[in-house]
């Protein structure tokens, strides 16, 4: 390692007082080697001196550590002054010199424990579920608003989010829910086959594609594609004020940004889930035929006792309720957004672990209300 | 005064598209040099071009005694402030000036915050070090970003116009911070901008570049440049009106 480009030399005076020479080039590039032998050599109680009239050059690192190392011994308790310094050196010295701004030592934050975040985290779960519920109650009002003026509306743009939502969303909507038609068909098919039941595999995929996994499958893949979207675009409006902006035009970001986007939602999600149920359901035709041996006609005709059409409504009740709930909370989280690009993806992942959570939630719901019906 | 840099038959433009041909000039060691320029006029391109972000279509910039433009994974060679700041949200201000130190120096966790700190002083923002940028201002967003140009204590900063979007007051605030580094630190600075207060104030020399004319059109003082020129676009510029009804 080359040697440092400064020299810094210590003495005792007659008084006891502890006196440093520094000279040489000091400067940022030896500024590791500086600081060690500061502390090395200048950490004594009581009062130092450091002569820096012998130094050749001096650069602006090199005369921030200087600086700081002087505060630092000053808080310990000891003098410690910087003597010698002419022309550029003093000049600089006297530029970063944090004395006459009294105190030059900022804590670091402490970091805060368990109980803080815990407490932190309830605090803002509740936060978001007032700020959502009144998000909601702003919608519920604007629609009214909208009935009544259609034209304030702005839906140049429903086609594009239809578009975005609903087509450019089916493959991925038919794959996963073929998908998850077949392993349950096949999981329903190992177990139905020891007890001779082959015959309700029907039942079993159809009703439960129709009626649960279907809306709820295609539900959290439309959250993914496109309530992150909502959430990542109106959060980068928000951060980049396009959002003020379009107030100081006087157009309200609910019915100008919001509307579109939960009536798109509206429109696209229930289309998709029968989509979604009648693909799953041919998943588990497909295990029917191939792993049980079972003619289609069979399945089909099983299918179609069992699966009538209160158990598709229900499951497009649910989609449409999904589809306000993923078009309210995306948007909501992407307007509350805030603190740059860091603050997108916050509000974009919150968005999506809220309306997962809702959409469970409500389908639970649901479920126990549709039962006590008879539904 | 040694030069520190210097453009020779520099061509600046995208994809073979020249907008800019023939720039020539040098920047002497410890001056303020702006480039000048209506909106559109290449400056922020040519700015671009001298920090090595964009290939020159010909023509080279060359630095004397520092390295050359900052690539990935080299030292950097000079400081730039950008125009919107540039900083890293998700990082505190006094994160922000740590990160060149933390990559290119050898010094302690210690060290580094004591010249960081040291930085953030100097521009009068030590008592903000743990804010995000977001928790600051426009003005403290851009004096946070002149720190970190500096952390490593380059010779020549480059600053994208440093004044914009600024109030006037915050500006002449910046203004004097250019002097500071100049004067005090001995800084060569390259500075583009179009405020006209601030290019009286801080510049020792400067270029005016003219997109129709397809380079520079004017070199020299500022003050010079104002009052004595002939050509009708450098006044227009430098009074504030139209085309038309300068001369």
């Amino acid at each position: 390692m080359q040697a440092p480009g400064f020299s810094l030399t210590s003495k005792v005076d007659d008084g006891g007082s502890l006196r440093l020479h520094l000279s040489g080039r000091v400067t940022l590039v030896d500024g590791a080697a500086l600081w060690r032998q500061l502390h090395t050599t200048g950490s004594q109680n009581g009062a130092t001196e450091i002569d820096v009239g012998g130094i050749e050059r001096l650069d602006g690192g090199a005369a921030a550590l200087l600086t700081a190392f002087a505060a630092k011994r000053s808080a310990a308790g000891a003098t410690m002054r910087l003597v010698g310094a002419r022309g550029e050196t003093a000049k600089l010295l006297g530029l970063y010199d944090c004395s006459r701004l009294g105190d030059c030592e900022h804590p670091i934050p402490k970091q805060p424990g368990l109980l803080v975040d815990i407490g932190e985290f309830t605090h803002s779960a509740i936060r978001t579920t007032k700020a959502i519920l009144a998000f909601g109650g702003d919608l519920v009002v604007g629609m009214v608003h909208a009935v009544r003026q259609p034209r304030t509306v702005h839906l140049t743009d429903l086609g594009s989010l239809i578009e975005r939502a609903g087509s450019d969303g089916i493959p991925i909507v038919l794959l996963i829910n073929f998908l998850v038609g077949a392993i349950l068909g096949l999981q329903g098919a190992i177990q139905l086959h020891r007890f001779g039941g082959d015959y309700f595999l029907a039942n079993l995929v159809g009703l439960s594609i129709v009626r649960e996994l279907g809306p709820l499958m295609t539900a959290i893949l439309v959250t993914g594609r496109s309530g992150a979207a909502y959430a990542a675009e109106l959060g980068t409006m928000t951060v980049n004020e396009e959002i003020d902006a379009l107030r100081t035009l006087g157009q309200d970001p609910q019915r100008f940004l919001v509307f579109p986007r939960v009536l798109a939602l509206t429109l696209v999600l229930p289309i998709l889930t029968i989509l979604g149920d009648l693909i799953g359901t041919l998943g588990g035709l497909a295990i029917a035929v191939t792993y049980l041996q079972q003619p289609s006609v069979v399945y089909l005709q099983s299918l179609q006792q069992s699966v009538g059409l209160d158990d598709v409504g229900t499951g497009l009740l649910k989609s449409v309720a999904f589809a306000v709930a993923i078009g309210l909370i995306s948007c909501q989280r992407g307007l509350a957004t805030r603190g740059g690009a860091a603050g997108v993806g916050r509000s974009t992942t919150s968005a999506v672990v809220v309306v997962l959570f809702v959409i469970i939630a409500l389908d639970a719901v649901f479920t126990w209300i549709f039962s006590m019906l008879g539904w | 005064m040694p030069k520190v840099l210097q453009v020779r038959d520099l061509a600046i433009g995208y994809d073979d598209e020249v907008l800019l041909d023939e720039i020539a000039f040098d920047v002497q060691r410890g001056e303020v040099f702006a480039i000048l320029g209506g909106s559109g006029s290449g400056k922020s391109t040519l700015l671009r071009t001298l920090i090595g972000l964009q290939e020159p279509l010909q023509g080279r910039v060359h630095f004397t005694g520092i390295g050359p433009p900052a690539r990935a994974m080299t030292p950097p060679s000079f400081g730039v402030l950008f125009q919107s700041a540039a900083l890293f949200g998700s990082l505190t201000l006094l994160q922000n000036v740590l990160l060149p130190l933390q990559k290119w120096t050898r010094l302690s966790a210690g060290a580094a915050v004591a010249v960081a700190m040291g930085r953030l002083r100097l521009v009068g923002l030590e008592r903000f070090a743990h804010h995000l940028p977001s928790e600051v201002s426009g003005g403290m967003r851009k004096r946070a970003g002149i720190a970190r140009a500096l952390a490593l204590d380059p010779p020549i900063l480059f600053f994208d116009e440093p004044s914009a979007g600024l109030d006037p007051i915050t500006a002449a605030e910046l203004d004097d911070l250019i002097l500071t580094l100049a004067g005090g630190l001995m800084v060569t600075i390259v500075l583009v901008t179009h405020e006209l207060p601030s290019i009286f104030k801080v510049a020792d020399q400067c270029i005016m570049l003219d997109l129709s004319a397809g380079g520079i059109i004017a070199r020299g003082a500022p003050r010079d440049l104002a009052e004595r020129s002939n050509d009708a676009r450098v006044l227009a510029f430098f009074r504030r009106t139209p085309l038309a009804r300068s001369t």
